[in-house]
């Protein structure tokens, strides 16, 4: 199974061309919305890129879930329910909850799409 | 003005490939504005009507049931200008489909010589989302844009039936298919 550093390059690359960003601003915390300026359009570029670069097939929704928040009482008060938090982890198995729970604003959720959600998500796919 | 930047399909293959001429004129306005004097097709348009050629080579690969919008453009290059009087050649490749969208390898030629190289991302709109605003008619893909591949392949059965050479594939039937009946 390629090692994570392996991975992470080829991820970077991938989202250098798909982002048009600079390798040095590619780290492993960055987020792909807030510092990388992903928009949704993008997602779908670094879904197609992801496979072409790796070769593996990622089914819709698998990596970014459509309708994150599928049911309106997973939130109160701008805020996620527990319920929620434990839907999301579900929903989200390579992203990294530890920060998002102490403080689970809605608004914030955009953030947990990261550079090492990705590079998690791609060593599960080729190494299954 | 119509919104077609395409004239003619020359070679389509379902899912695969298609290959469009577009013959710049100066009956056409825009050329008269850019620039005054010196009348170059703006990249923008080229970029257009690459994305015709691709937008109808992915609707087709569906059979015309997604409305495909232009999503992205992440890389364009462009080697040089087109005028009045020449003849761009688009060829476009399908490189990856799925239910989401679709990617294409789009080049403009200009007598042989690569003109334009671009990578053209185009997304399916959320049908039940894109039915809420805009209704379930296919906006994307209206008659006089079809038509464009319409009329190839009417030149093609045309060209069959009189037994000339043809110039090349239309909806990925060899050239010397039996013709379709005529609906």
């Amino acid at each position: 199974m390629p090692a994570y550093e392996e991975i992470f390059e080829k991820v970077q690359s991938t989202l250098v061309d798909a982002l048009g960003v600079d390798e040095e601003e590619v780290s492993r915390e960055s987020t792909l919305q807030g510092d990388l300026g992903a928009e949704s359009i993008d997602f779908l570029d670094i879904v197609f890129r992801l496979e072409r670069n790796f070769g593996i097939k990622i089914p819709r929704g698998e990596l970014f879930p459509e309708n994150l928040v599928a049911d309106p009482e997973w939130i109160a008060d701008g805020r996620l329910t527990s319920k929620g938090v434990s839907e999301l982890k579900a929903r989200l198995p390579f992203a990294d909850l530890s920060k998002f729970e102490a403080d689970p604003d809605v608004e914030k959720m955009g953030d947990l799409y990261t550079v090492d959600m990705l590079v998690q998500y791609v060593q599960s796919k080729v190494g299954a | 003005m119509r919104w077609i930047w395409i004239d003619k399909f020359t070679e389509f293959r379902s899912g695969q490939f298609a290959r469009a001429i577009k013959n710049l004129t100066l009956a056409e306005e825009h050329l008269h504005d850019h620039f005054p004097g010196y009348p170059v097709m703006p990249a923008s348009l080229i970029i257009e009507g690459l994305a015709q050629t691709g937008g109808i080579l992915v609707g087709e690969a569906g059979g015309f049931t997604e409305k495909v919008v232009l999503a992205k453009i992440p890389r364009a290059e462009f080697f040089g200008v087109a005028c009045a009087g020449d003849q761009l050649i688009y060829e476009v490749t399908l490189t990856d489909l799925r239910s989401e969208g679709a990617v294409v390898d789009a080049k403009a030629f200009l007598g042989g010589d690569l003109l334009a190289d671009c990578e053209i991302v185009f997304a399916h709109l959320d049908n039940t989302r894109a039915n809420q605003i805009f209704g379930p008619k296919n906006f994307v893909f209206t008659q006089q844009l079809l038509g464009v591949l319409d009329l190839a392949k009417a030149q093609q059965r045309a060209k069959e039936l009189d037994g000339a050479p043809v110039d090349g594939e239309v909806n990925g039937e060899p050239p010397t298919a039996t013709p379709a009946p005529t609906p």
